[in-house]
């Protein structure tokens, strides 16, 4: 056991809190996906709720959302972050102990906040559900992240820092104060979950989007990226088509996100002129997202065929088409005039998942395919099965977005329609029996996505299943040598 | 102080004092990086750091890969 803790401390990587992370990873993505289709099956079908409050709707949203943005996301982020910032500064993580607390203060938040949720505790803050005491753990751990990363660059062995790190330096630190400054709130009391924000009214509604937008700013877009220019470049065996691009990509990329939360507040108490600026910057935004998805895509300049080839580029690569899509398809949604239309409805949702399944999670199985054999030293299982988790995602995410685009605009069109004497042609009931269909198909569209990451797992299993039983049969070639070594001795 | 130094202490004016500083900001960041030529070939020869690792191994997109499939096979 000692000799065990002295050997993993003299790794020349840690890869340990890695393969933590990646394990975790997985386990909140069937948890959080499987979350999520129950409650499209619930859209669909209410009498799903069976009158248990906690998995109604409500409650069980935001447990979807954690685990799928915080739990399956997150530790997606910290498992990819701690190897990237270590392979490419070829140096350890700064320390074990803060990468373990990391570990451990991310897990538990997550864990602590869907059951809390399933209780009925909530801060009723999107993306931001969780109560003050587990606020607090996440703070705590967060700063423990940047210090750790920031103690890791700074005792790198190369001159520079790769871009990818930069991504990562800017999701950690502005998650930090995006974290804070939204959950600034005070207690009931000590002994009370509750608190009251600081923030009150068209304020409280600002600083809610302020960092509602860019928890998809920096949370799932400029982290995902730092993954983008590292595996991209790494699985494709070519460097990234412009690194000074992607400089240009960072710093305009983190200027301009920090503006377009306002947009999520069209026509309402929040002033004009705020959310138009809001909406201006999320047009501008559309340059840096396509800069750096040509960026991606043109890494494989004169290696298309790699696609043909390799079901882990077909992975990145349909990420950063999703990505360049829901980069347009945003912008487009912020104008004042679309955003009349598509405004609460399901147009909304399939944007967010065309952004959350297409890109978040195609990244990221593509990484962890890169990853996991690299983590324990072996090769994947199946390239066959990369292929069918491939098309499973593929098919799945395709369903669930045309089914809320047809959801969402018909929605609002039935909404705004009038008839010839100027009273609404539509009843809200019509509306919500129109959406019937499009969600069963939704919840098909999920099924087909989740049955994908499944068949990853079991493929992710074999292979550590396989690591582990080469490990073995080295070990005992090596003690058989030794024994006969000492024979002949 | 100066006359034209009041300019910028007045709230109206915010908006083009932020653009301007912006602006420039931005521009100063694109003469930096696309131009001179030695700095464009240092800045270029970082994008081949993630490719300089030392323990290497074969991969996917090389066709090394051994499929168990094809093993068994």
């Amino acid at each position: 056991m000692a000799q065990a803790a002295i050997v993993g401390s003299t790794e020349q990587y840690n890869y340990a809190i890695i393969r933590k992370f990646t394990v975790m990873a997985l386990v909140w993505g069937v948890l959080g996906m499987s979350a999520g289709i129950y409650i499209a099956a619930e859209l669909a079908w209410p009498f799903l709720n069976f009158d248990i409050p906690a998995i109604t709707f409500g409650r069980l949203r935001p447990v979807h959302t954690t685990l799928v943005i915080f739990g399956f996301g997150g530790s997606a982020l910290f498992a990819t972050s701690y190897y990237v910032v270590q392979r490419t500064c070829q140096t350890r993580l700064y320390s074990d102990w803060m990468a373990n607390f990391t570990f451990w203060g991310w897990q538990i938040a997550v864990g602590l906040g869907a059951l809390s949720y399933m209780a009925g505790y909530t801060q009723a803050r999107e993306y931001a559900e969780f109560e003050w005491p587990i606020d607090l753990l996440i703070a705590v751990t967060w700063v423990i992240y940047l210090l750790l990363f920031v103690q890791t660059l700074r005792r790198r062995s190369q001159p520079h820092i790769y871009v990818a790190n930069w991504f990562y330096l800017a999701f950690i630190l502005a998650t930090a104060m995006l974290h804070i400054f939204n959950n600034l709130a005070v207690p009931v009391s000590l002994f009370s979950l509750k608190s009251y924000s600081l923030f009150a009214g068209v304020q409280d509604a600002m600083t809610q989007w302020w960092y509602g937008h860019n928890a998809v700013g920096f949370f799932l877009t400029a982290a995902f990226l730092g993954m983008m220019y590292y595996f991209v470049p790494k699985q494709a065996q070519r460097p990234v088509y412009s690194y000074r691009l992607s400089i240009v990509h960072f710093w305009s990329l983190s200027f301009l996100y920090m503006w377009v939360g306002g947009h999520h507040l069209h026509w309402t108490a929040l002033p004009d002129w705020t959310s138009t600026l809001a909406a201006t910057f999320s047009i501008m935004l559309l340059l840096p997202s396509w800069g750096g998805m040509i960026n991606g895509i043109m890494t494989l300049s004169g290696a298309w065929e790699k696609l043909r080839t390799d079901p882990i580029m077909l992975f990145l690569i349909t990420a950063l088409s999703f990505y360049g899509m829901s980069t347009f398809e945003g912008p487009l949604m912020s104008l004042k005039s679309v955003n009349a239309l598509s405004h609460y409805t399901d147009w909304t949702i399939g944007h967010v998942h065309s952004g959350a399944l297409g890109w978040v999670a195609m990244v990221t199985f593509g990484s962890f395919y890169h990853l996991i054999p690299r983590l324990y030293d072996t090769r994947i299982y199946s390239i066959r099965l990369i292929y069918v988790h491939f098309w499973l995602a593929t098919v799945g995410i395709l369903l669930y977005i045309t089914a809320m685009w047809v959801a969402g605009i018909f929605q609002g069109l039935m909404l705004r329609s009038f008839d010839e004497y100027g009273n609404l042609a539509y009843t809200f009931v019509e509306t919500v029996a129109f959406l019937h269909e499009p969600y069963v198909v939704r919840a098909i569209g999920g099924l087909f996505f989740i049955s994908g990451l499944l068949v990853m797992i079991y493929n992710v299993i074999m292979t550590v299943r396989r690591a582990s039983s080469e490990t073995a049969e080295l070990e005992a070639r090596l003690a058989a040598k030794m024994a006969r070594a000492e024979g002949q001795a | 102080m100066p006359e034209w130094l009041l300019w910028f202490t007045h709230f109206e004016n915010s908006k083009i004092v932020a653009l301007l500083l912006f602006f420039s900001t931005f521009c100063g960041i694109l003469i930096y990086v696309f131009t001179g030529k030695e700095r464009s070939r240092r800045l270029e020869s970082y994008k081949y750091m993630p490719l300089q690792e030392d323990d290497e191994q074969s991969d996917a997109a090389e066709g090394e890969v051994a499929d168990n499939e094809r093993n068994k096979a």
